[in-house]
This record gives structure tokens, C-alpha cells and sequence, in this order.
């Protein structure tokens, strides 16, 4: 059994006295793509940001294993065109050699972009940028928030093949944070449901069965058709026609 | 040529020479307005300098230090959006600058000289101070250098890939204290930040990469550095001002360039 990645136990945090995420217990491990799904609000960010280590939590540990080396592409980014810098001295600012960042954008299929201005970019050329930048490293572990974003569809599904291939060839774990159910569960060996807790956690076909996950989601997404039997709140959020939110199972807030 | 001529001309190239690194700073990271706000802050740590009889150098430097390590924490209340702090930071330090100057009993200080420079009357001693503050500026500048362009293009990938955002942050505002600390003496706290981004945005238009801008700001800076003293010079017009006025027309004769990169 190889170690994890990092260990997450029990992990809570608060803004304001308002808790956003409550008891986080998880292990990411190499190899495998975690992806973690939930309702915007649900604390999927701050998860995210807690795993990266830019936040601390409130209670509960984190702990990287010593070898861990993170890739992050973080959500699209916007770079003042007051800044000069070409595609490849981007990627190059994760303090590779020029090889190196031209082997990652060759990777990622922009290799013919390397001396355009970073600003000049199409929104799904700048993903593909930032996936380079997150791999030049050859990190154990990706972190993705959001990767697919401002992309079009067929766009989308190249760069969730793109990212699956990238974790095999880096033998890398990925984590990876998406709101495109349908896409991504192809792509995913583990799907973890956020809201405020973990709702659900299995692999793609268990999650989509699950109470919890068709409460939050529903049938338009739910690979298995299923009565609707609720409503939702503007928030995306379960409730019962009395305006009620209904748990799932693993549910254990009020 | 005469001494003083020759001091001016050396002092104002020191600064330029800092002007433009820090000044594409500036404005890679829109921080036009907080620059401003230091700047003004400059004046209240002329008045008290005066005031507590300590050395003006040490506390032109500290005060616009203290301001803005303050607006960091102010900012991360999140009290206040960072454009109203600024403003009202700005704008009360410049006023209890001014109040506090024309309330000193026995000191007779130059408040135009304060506001718009006074580059004629820099002094051998002024030449000391201005290339040690540029020479270490330089030094910290050349070091930082790719932690301090990895956290501008963005900060969270640079805290991910090691890089100590929050220590690079403060020295840039050490640096930025320090350079506005100097370049009092050479445009007056209204001025400084003229003299940092005008240099900086019109070497925007003919760089590629952020150490071509750099630098072509810095020798943009230094042109205008002469040129300006030379308008003063011949048309007696106060040398602050008129170092501003040749950087603008040299930037809207930059507008006529291709831009590249």
C-alpha cells in the first residue's frame, strides 16, 4: 500500500463565525483522480485552499507526505497587459529551465505558442497554458480548480482527456475541483460531494446512486434516471416543498 | 558647468536609476495610488523628523514604511475597500503633514521645495544618501527579482511553487518607501509618482519582456532627468515640475510607436 499523497483528518473551518467547512476527514493518493463536486458555497474552494496550504484551518490536521510536490492551476487568472511576458517565461516563472517549460507546452498542445504574450491568449489556450505551468515541476500531485472554465464544450472534453493522460504519463494524483458532472465522471476514479461536509464519497457510478449526491444535483445530472421527488432552493440547494433541505445519507448537520 | 548643476544632474540620475524598476512595479500591479498615498505620507515624516528633532532622511523613510505596513493590515480587516483607505490615508497624512509644519515655532521649512522638489539645492551629503538608498535598492531589486515578478503575474501559483509572498510583499514596500524617501528631494511628494509610472508606461510600449521594460524605464527616467534640468536651466522654470513635463511628452511621443510584445 503506498502512503498517502496528503491526509486530511478532520478539518473545520469558519469565516466569521459562519462554518463553511465542518469535519473534513480525506486521503489523496497517487494515481488516482479525486474529484470534488458540490453547490457553489458549499466550501469547495476553501477546501482547496486548505489542501494548498495558503489558508489554515480552524481545527483538524493536514499532513503532506515529505515527498509531496503540488502542481496548481488555479481558476482562469487575469494578467495585467501592462506586464510583458511571453507564454513560455510564464511557465518558466515556476523556476524551470527553457527546455523544460517548452517540453510542458509541447505537452499541452500550445507549443507553437510559446513567444505569444500571455494576454493574447484564448480562454481555453491560457487553461492549457496554466496546465503547463502546473505540470513543468513533474509534480506527484495536481491540483485543478476549476480547469475547464471559459472553455467551449468539445474544448472541455479534450482538456479532461488531456488531464486524465497527464496523471498517467506523471503518475501523479489529481485533485480536481468541477461543477460539469457529466464530463468529468469519465474522467474520475473518485468523486467526493461537498457541502459544508462530505455528503458522499465512491467512485463516479456509486456517487450518482447515492441519495445524498441526487439530492444536491438531481436527475439532469444523475447518470441513473430518478423520480424528482424535491425541489430546489435558488442556492441549488435541496429542499422539500415545505422549503426543508433533505439529507442524504452520511448527512449529519441539523 | 557649476556645482550645483552637476549635483542636480547626478542626484536626479540616481533616482531615475530606481525610478524605473520600481515605477513598472507600480504599475504591473496597479498600485499608482498607493504610491501616491506613501508619497504624501513622506510629508508628515519631514514634520516630524522637525518636530522630534530627528534626523528628516530617517524619518521620510519610516513613516511611508509604517503607512503602508498599516494599510496591509487595515486591508486584511477588510473593513474598508483598499481605494477608500487609500484615500483617506492619503489625504490625512498630507494634511497633518502641512499642519503640523506650519505649527514647528522656530523652523522655517520650504513647503514648495516639500511639494515639488527642489533638485538645485541638493548637497554633496544629499548625493550620499540618494546612491546609498539606489545602490541598496538595486541589490534588493536584482535578488527579488523573480519571486517579486512570480507574486505580480500571480501570488497564490508563487506561495504553491515556495515563494514567501508575504516577505517579498514587504520588502517591495521597503523598497517603495525607500525610493519614495529619495525622490522627494528630486520632485516633491506631489510628483513622485509621475516620476514612476510616466517612465514605466512609456517603456510599455517598446519591451517584450518585464526586464527590457525595466530597464528602458530606467533610461527613460534618466533621459528625462536631463532633459528636465536643461528646460530649468534655460527657461527658469522649477526643475521638479519640468522633469514631469519632458516625461510626458516623452510618453505621448511613445504613443506613436508600434506596440510590441
Amino acid at each position: 500500500m503506498t502512503e498517502p499523497l496528503i491526509t486530511l483528518d478532520r478539518v473545520s473551518k469558519a469565516f466569521a463565525q459562519r462554518p463553511v467547512l465542518a469535519n473534513i476527514s480525506m486521503q489523496l493518493m497517487r494515481g488516482e483522480i479525486t474529484t470534488l463536486i458540490g453547490p457553489n458555497g458549499a466550501g469547495k474552494s476553501t477546501l482547496v485552499r486548505i489542501i494548498l496550504g495558503l489558508l489554515q484551518p480552524d481545527s483538524g490536521s493536514v499532513r503532506p507526505s515529505p515527498e509531496l510536490e503540488i502542481g496548481y492551476m488555479p481558476q482562469k487568472i487575469h494578467i495585467d497587459p501592462t506586464l510583458p511576458i511571453s507564454t513560455c517565461r510564464f511557465v518558466q516563472l515556476a523556476n524551470t529551465s527553457h527546455r523544460a517549460c517548452h517540453a510542458a507546452l509541447e505537452q499541452v498542445g500550445i507549443g507553437h505558442l510559446t513567444q505569444a504574450p500571455i494576454q493574447t491568449l484564448s480562454g481555453g489556450e491560457m487553461q492549457r497554458a496554466l496546465l503547463a505551468r502546473a505540470i513543468v515541476r513533474q509534480p506527484n500531485f495536481l491540483v485543478l480548480d476549476e480547469p475547464v472554465q471559459g472553455v467551449d464544450v468539445s474544448g472541455q472534453n479534450a482538456l479532461y482527456r488531456m488531464i486524465a493522460e497527464l496523471s498517467k504519463s506523471l503518475n501523479c494524483g489529481v485533485l480536481m475541483v468541477s461543477h460539469d458532472l457529466h464530463l468529468v465522471m469519465s474522467a474520475t476514479d473518485h468523486v467526493i460531494c461537498l457541502n459544508q461536509h462530505i455528503c458522499c464519497q465512491g467512485n463516479p457510478e456509486q456517487v450518482t446512486q447515492d441519495q445524498a449526491y441526487i439530492d444536491i444535483f438531481g436527475q439532469t445530472t444523475a447518470i441513473y434516471a430518478h423520480q424528482h421527488d424535491h425541489h430546489h432552493s435558488i442556492h441549488g440547494e435541496v429542499v422539500d416543498e415545505q422549503g426543508n433541505h433533505q439529507h442524504g445519507e452520511g448527512c449529519s448537520h441539523d | 558647468m557649476t556645482d550645483f548643476l552637476l549635483y542636480a544632474l547626478l542626484a536626479g540620475l540616481g533616482v531615475a536609476l530606481v525610478a524605473g524598476p520600481l515605477g513598472c512595479f507600480v504599475v504591473w500591479r496597479r498600485m499608482a495610488y498607493f504610491g501616491d498615498t506613501l508619497a504624501h505620507s513622506a510629508l508628515l515624516g519631514v514634520s516630524l523628523g522637525v518636530l522630534l528633532g530627528i534626523n528628516i532622511s530617517i524619518t521620510v523613510a519610516a513613516v511611508p514604511l509604517l503607512i503602508a505596513l498599516g494599510l496591509v493590515f487595515l486591508e486584511q480587516r477588510g473593513i474598508l475597500s483598499l481605494d477608500t483607505l487609500l484615500g483617506i490615508l492619503s489625504h490625512s497624512a498630507l494634511a497633518t503633514g502641512l499642519v503640523l509644519i506650519s505649527l514647528l515655532p522656530d523652523v522655517r521649512v520650504d513647503l514648495m521645495s516639500l511639494l515639488f522638489g527642489d533638485l538645485l539645492a541638493v548637497t554633496i551629503n544629499d548625493l550620499w544618501i540618494i546612491y546609498g538608498v539606489a545602490g541598496s535598492v538595486t541589490i534588493l531589486l536584482v535578488a527579488l527579482w523573480k519571486p517579486l515578478i512570480n507574486i505580480t503575474v500571480h501570488a497564490e501559483i508563487a506561495s504553491v511553487e515556495g515563494v514567501k509572498v508575504s516577505a517579498v510583499r514587504t520588502a517591495l514596500m521597503l523598497i517603495t518607501a525607500l525610493v519614495i524617501a529619495i525622490a522627494m528631494k528630486i520632485v516633491g511628494v506631489l510628483l513622485i509618482t509621475a516620476l514612476l509610472i510616466i517612465p514605466a508606461a512609456t517603456a510599455r510600449r517598446v519591451s517584450r519582456t518585464p526586464e527590457q521594460m525595466a530597464i528602458i524605464a530606467s533610461l527613460v527616467a534618466m533621459v528625462t532627468v536631463v532633459m528636465g534640468l536643461a528646460m530649468s536651466w534655460y527657461s527658469d522654470a522649477p526643475a521638479g515640475p519640468s522633469v514631469v513635463v519632458c516625461s510626458a511628452l516623452l510618453f505621448l511621443l511613445s504613443l506613436t510607436a508600434p506596440q510590441r510584445g
